[in-house]
């Protein structure tokens, strides 16, 4: 596992995208609620930012459903988190 | 190659360093364009790409492609170059504008034989739809000219340009930042340092030409619909290697985003209905545009804001936005009709339209201005007798350039168009530079010193402010100083609050000083380039003392041909202002004369 700070970093900069929309919505994800997922999630997320930008815009704003089931909660935890 | 072990102070006696026919900096759909064209003829292309190039931002471009391919309705370049014009104010040069309009359908068509999934008719031909500002017959009925991959046009172009790269062996540095040009006393370039971001190593790509293709730089601004990616880098490179930055003040702004985050609210909920109010609860545009009211353009709409906002009839604790009300409206036609725009004001502000107004100010959308290019995507400066001298082996396409197809105004689906069309035609280009300039010229050692000793600057420890809240009072100062309100005192203003910002950011230190993805220090790299190019933005707007297209000054309303048909050229040494004539004369047709443009 490498230095927690450092996995941070790289993820960080995985969320970086092509549209603002996904900035906002998967930046502030890993920031405000990344830190108190499971495991699990923590794994999903990281399978999340390995999906194209246009599918991932389908899935958030237009509620089509993730290719992957086991991605639905954690898309669903993302959308809600920015106006928290 | 040699090994990698400099620090990222920048050993120089071990820089790794990599050679190539070209190197492209930036993987969007201009950058991927001209790579491939270069690697189908077998040159060696490096892409440089500070994320992995899917990821960059063609990929919002949703609306399409204009082509006068005619399969809807009648059409011909012609008409779509007149179109273009009068779109750009008269400021864009027509000689480019003829070249992008001739050459859109074969465009088209290539990218369609490349696999790009063009939307189509029952009778198998690509299905065109109808955008505003373009007309049949040189300002006669609507046209429907923009080619669409569903709503997925720009994904659809970067994928298919990513895998036709690939197939061609293009060489691609994912995750890497690119620092600045390197160039030699004869003003040769040669390459460029960048930074692998994962390590912070440092990286010397040596290459007989260079194209910049790094998108635009709507992060200057706090409300602006741009990726973060936007950050401007290739333009800013340019600025430091001492080439101009053309037409800055033109920065195209839509009035309606979601305040306080940028995200744009499509014209489609006032053509529904939908009106914005002020603070005080009164719906403001029937004082501004009597007869169209919330329907003026967008100009009108977004200049009337801002005016609303400076008066103090905001809404907010801030008073720093005003709300567009759809909660008249039935929820069933909400909910049928903008279901999109639904999804992104419960998401991002908070707020269900069907019961409460949207909060939206004017964002920030797309860069006029940029690199200066010639219509073979050579950057070109005034230099010896001309206005226009090609930097050898410099090249830039896309919306960093300026070639300047848009001038002052661009219309919709011309973005995609520019960046395909001028990335190729500089992919062709650079084959023959290669021909005549077939080796490497010696590394110039003083210009790699200066791109390192500007990372080693990060590297310094001690008490400083943050690069976070220093990039926050630029944005914020761009908004307010430069935003769509323009007038003498602002602007003033607003050069004097930009470079105060700019002493301050001298000052600034990191506290992660580690290796190993460093994204605070990438970021203090971007807000250096993004200081750069708010200091040409707002020097340039100052100076342009009319209104044109997207450049809108209360204190000069009128277009002034007689005095200001002319470029901008902004120079970081000195912050000079030097001016260049528009290309009136096209390549073959009869040059369109400025007319007031009235739609």
């Amino acid at each position: 596992m490498k230095d927690s700070s450092e996995n941070r970093r790289r993820l960080k900069w995985k969320c970086r995208r092509g549209m603002l929309e996904l900035d906002e919505l998967l930046q502030g994800f890993l920031e405000k609620k990344y830190d108190v997922l499971s495991e699990n999630d923590k794994q999903i997320f990281e399978e999340i930012l390995e999906t194209s930008d246009q599918d991932l815009y389908e899935y958030f704003m237009k509620h089509t459903p993730p290719m992957d089931g086991r991605h639905q909660h954690v898309i669903e935890a993302i959308r809600t988190t920015v106006t928290d | 190659m040699d090994v990698a072990c400099c620090d990222s102070g920048g050993n120089k006696m071990n820089l790794t360093k990599r050679k190539f026919d070209c190197l492209v900096i930036g993987a969007g759909g201009g950058g991927l364009r001209a790579a491939l064209q270069l690697s189908q003829a077998d040159a060696s292309v490096g892409v440089v790409s500070k994320v992995f190039p899917t990821r960059s931002h063609t990929v919002a471009a949703q609306g399409g492609i204009n082509a006068a391919l005619a399969n809807v309705l009648p059409d011909n370049w012609h008409w779509h170059m007149y179109d273009t014009i009068k779109g750009s104010d008269y400021l864009g040069d027509q000689d480019a504008i003829e070249y992008m309009c001739r050459a859109a359908s074969n465009t088209v068509i290539e990218l369609e034989h490349s696999g790009v999934p063009f939307s189509r008719l029952e009778n198998g031909r690509i299905y065109q739809r109808a955008f505003g500002g373009q007309s049949q017959n040189f300002g006669g009925d609507q046209a429907a000219r923009t080619c669409a991959a569903a709503d997925r046009t720009g994904h659809a172009i970067l994928h298919t340009l990513y895998q036709q790269n690939i197939h061609a062996r293009t060489h691609f540095f994912d995750e890497y930042f690119a620092l600045d040009l390197v160039k030699d006393e004869e003003g040769y370039i040669l390459g460029a340092v960048a930074i692998e971001i994962e390590t912070g190593i440092p990286l010397l790509i040596e290459a007989k030409t260079t194209l910049i293709a790094t998108g635009g730089a709507g992060q200057l601004f706090y409300n602006n619909t741009n990726a973060r990616i936007n950050t401007g880098d290739g333009m800013a490179m340019a600025l430091r290697a001492g080439i101009p930055m053309e037409d800055m003040e033109f920065f195209q702004f839509h009035p309606t985003g979601i305040a306080g985050k940028g995200m744009l609210i499509s014209e489609g909920v006032r053509g529904e209905g939908g009106y914005l109010v002020n603070g005080e609860g009164e719906r403001f545009m029937e004082r501004y545009a009597p007869h169209a009211k919330d329907l003026a353009s967008r100009d009108v709409v977004s200049r009337s804001i801002a005016i609303e906002l400076k008066e103090g009839r905001g809404c907010g604790p801030d008073k720093d936005h005003v709300l567009l009300k759809v909660d008249h409206l039935d929820a069933d036609i909400i909910k049928k009709r903008l279901p999109g725009i639904r999804d992104l004001s419960m998401t991002f502000a908070g707020v269900d339209p069907i019961n409460a107004p949207i909060p939206v100010c004017p964002t920030a959308h797309y860069t006029m201005g940029g690199i200066p290019t010639n219509r073979h995507g050579q950057v070109v400066v005034p230099e010896h007798q001309g206005a226009e001298e090609p930097v050898p082996g410099l090249y830039a396409a896309g919306e960093c350039a300026c070639v300047s197809v848009h001038g002052a105004n661009r219309l919709g689906g011309n973005s995609l168009l520019d960046i395909v069309v001028f990335g190729r035609a500089a992919g062709n280009h650079i084959i023959e530079y290669l021909k005549e300039n077939r080796y490497h010229r010696p590394i110039a050692e003083e210009s790699v010193d200066y791109a390192l000793s500007r990372l080693a600057r990060w590297d310094k420890k001690g008490d400083g402010e943050s690069v976070d809240s220093i990039k926050t009072d630029l944005k914020k100062t761009m908004d307010k100083y430069c935003g769509v309100f323009r007038q003498e005192d602002v602007l003033k203003e607003g050069v004097e609050k930009v470079l105060a910002i700019e002493e301050r950011l001298q000052h600034a230190r990191l506290k992660d000083h580690s290796k190993i993805f460093n994204t605070a220090r990438i970021e203090a790299l971007e807000l250096e380039n993004l200081m750069d190019l708010a200091v040409a933005t707002v020097c340039s707007a100052l100076e342009r003392k009319e209104s044109r297209g997207a450049h809108s000054r209360i204190d000069y309303p009128e277009r002034d041909d007689k005095n200001w048909l002319k470029h901008s050229l902004y120079f970081k040494e000195g912050r000079r202002l030097e001016y260049k004539p528009v290309h009136i004369k096209p390549l073959t047709v009869d040059s369109f004369p400025p007319k007031p443009r009235v739609y």
